[in-house]
């Protein structure tokens, strides 16, 4: 079955969405990231929509869930990568994405999840 | 079911359709309006004969009261193909609208030699007028409409190459925008810029509005639309210059820029960003 | 307007709302939309398909590329025989933050067209058409 890969980097996890999800696809990466989580104790998820071409509500509310999902597991989450024209429709749509932390490429994520998870400890 | 009236003018077409192409052909090639710079003979010599062979069959089927029956498919679409090339190759509309008007004075000579009734003579020729004459207009109607598309898809590429994005530091860009602003090209301008945003990392944008005299409701949401895009994306946007009228506008219109960071001057604004990016403050929601 | 092209594809499976998507993103391809009216149709085009699965039990979508020279665009009509929706203004109305609502995301559908209609019956089944030009 097919399943979106997921990489461990230290304590981070990495998501890379390269493919347009069905449904059933996108609840499984969920699940998926939520046991990855426990299972490392990642304190981090990047997750890189930069091939996304498109973001409806179903996809926004999964993106909103599992950085709410990784907060309750004590884990900071960055979206980076997100294309304008997707920013812009979903600005149309209303969806404002909240709670969820964004960036505009891996390089940029990957240093403010470095920045969140020191400010955590201090 | 195929009408009289016309049947000449297709028997004419039929039997003489070498020399009435032949004429035709000098004529255009004779006339004062031919653009020789513009296509070559060759290609005038197939046009006017795909043509020819086109009509034939059309007017066989014996319906040209109007050009919206089936019959009419293959020509308007051959015609609207010529239309459209004579168009991208720099011809003037008339000068199109010709090509198939030319065509009436080898038919009618045609007609003159086959008709010898004066009555039956007149009904034909205007038979042939009348179906010319709509064809030309279908022409150059064509023409009008592929012009107005390539003026449309000309001014948005306008409108993409002039905006005036620059880089002013490392991760910090600025759009001063300058003269009225209408919704198009408001719009165009903050794609461009939220483009130019992901091309060069940047992590704060700085829209100038100093140079806008007026905004209105529409630009005003385009503006706030544009800096919920960009935080969305990961950057930040600061808007300066707005200057007392464009406040009290705002202010009156109900738009609300409490999420925005506003200054007063561009100046203002680039320190602002300067000490951000410094900082290294986390930019997003 | 004329009508250039015109397809109908069955809405049955969560495989089908990405070839709906695929289809309506081809479709604004070849009118020659800028990509962000083609997110624009595409995502609408997506809420709607999910809609017709999810709430309408399943149904169709016809997919028609519409020309009258400048003017090019993209319709989609999406049909469904399910259970309708009682109260189409409240339906528009609600967006994603109202948690009471259907949730149908109707009203976000509509501000990313130009072009927005619906007729539902309820007991009998909904349509609704969305078109967007370039």
């Amino acid at each position: 079955m097919e399943k979106i890969p997921i990489l461990r980097m230290g304590k981070f996890l990495l998501v890379t969405i390269q493919v347009d999800m069905h449904d059933r696809l996108a609840l499984q990466l969920q699940e998926d990231l939520t046991e990855r989580i426990v299972a490392v104790r990642a304190r981090g998820v990047l997750m890189d929509i930069s091939s996304l071409e498109v973001v409806d509500s179903f996809i926004g509310r999964m993106i909103s869930n599992i950085a709410a999902m990784a907060s309750v597991l004590d884990a900071q989450t960055v979206v980076v990568g997100m294309q304008p024209a997707v920013a812009i429709t979903l600005v149309e749509l209303g969806l404002s994405l909240e709670g969820v932390r964004t960036a505009l490429n891996v390089e940029r994520g990957m240093a403010l999840l470095n920045e969140l998870v020191a400010a955590e400890l201090r | 079911m195929p009408s009289a009236a016309g049947q000449t003018v297709r028997t004419v077409l039929v039997k003489y359709e070498k020399e009435v192409l032949a004429e035709w052909i000098r004529l255009q090639l004779a006339a004062t309006t031919l653009r020789g710079d513009l296509m070559k003979e060759n290609e005038l010599r197939e046009q006017s004969r795909d043509l020819l062979s086109l009509l034939r069959p059309a007017l066989e089927s014996g319906r040209f009261e109007s050009l919206e029956s089936s019959d009419w498919t293959q020509v308007k679409e051959f015609l609207a193909g010529v239309s459209r090339t004579r168009g991208q190759q720099g011809f003037a509309p008339t000068e199109t609208a010709t090509f198939v008007l030319s065509l009436k004075q080898p038919i009618f000579d045609r007609l003159r030699n086959e008709i010898k009734d004066a009555q039956a003579l007149a009904d034909e020729l205007w038979v042939a007028t009348v179906v010319l004459d709509r064809l030309a207009l279908f022409t150059t109607e064509q023409f009008l409409k592929t012009r107005e598309t390539v003026i449309q898809s000309q001014q948005r590429e306008l409108l993409e190459l002039s905006t005036p994005v620059v880089e002013l530091w490392e991760s910090i860009l600025a759009l001063p925008l300058i003269g009225t602003l209408d919704s198009e090209r408001t719009q165009v301008v903050m794609e461009s810029l939220l483009q130019k945003i992901v091309e060069t990392g940047a992590a704060i944008a700085i829209i100038d509005i100093t140079g806008v005299p007026t905004v209105d409701t529409l630009v005003a949401q385009h503006l706030l639309k544009t800096v919920a895009a960009a935080r969305l994306m990961g950057a930040d946007c600061i808007i300066s210059g707005i200057r007392p009228q464009i406040a009290q506008t705002i202010v009156h219109l109900g738009v609300d820029l409490s999420e925005v960071t506003t200054k007063a001057s561009l100046a203002d604004a680039f320190m602002i960003a300067m000490r951000r990016v410094q900082a290294k403050l986390p930019t997003g929601t | 307007m004329p009508i250039v092209s015109r397809a109908v594809l069955p809405i049955r499976s969560q495989e089908d709302i990405v070839r709906v998507r695929q289809a309506a993103r081809e479709s604004a391809v070849a009118q020659g939309m800028t990509l962000v009216d083609q997110t624009k149709l595409v995502t609408a085009a997506s809420e709607l398909a999910r809609n017709t699965l999810n709430y309408g039990g399943g149904g169709e979508v016809e997919i028609v590329r519409i020309e009258e020279l400048p003017r090019k665009g993209v319709r989609l009509t999406f049909l469904d025989q399910g259970p309708g929706i009682p109260d189409v203004e409240a339906a528009l109305r609600d967006g994603f933050t109202t948690g009471g609502g259907l949730g149908l995301g109707l009203g976000g559908a509509r501000r990313l067209c130009n072009e927005f209609s619906i007729d539902s019956t309820p007991g009998k089944g909904t349509r609704v058409t969305i078109g967007r030009w370039r």
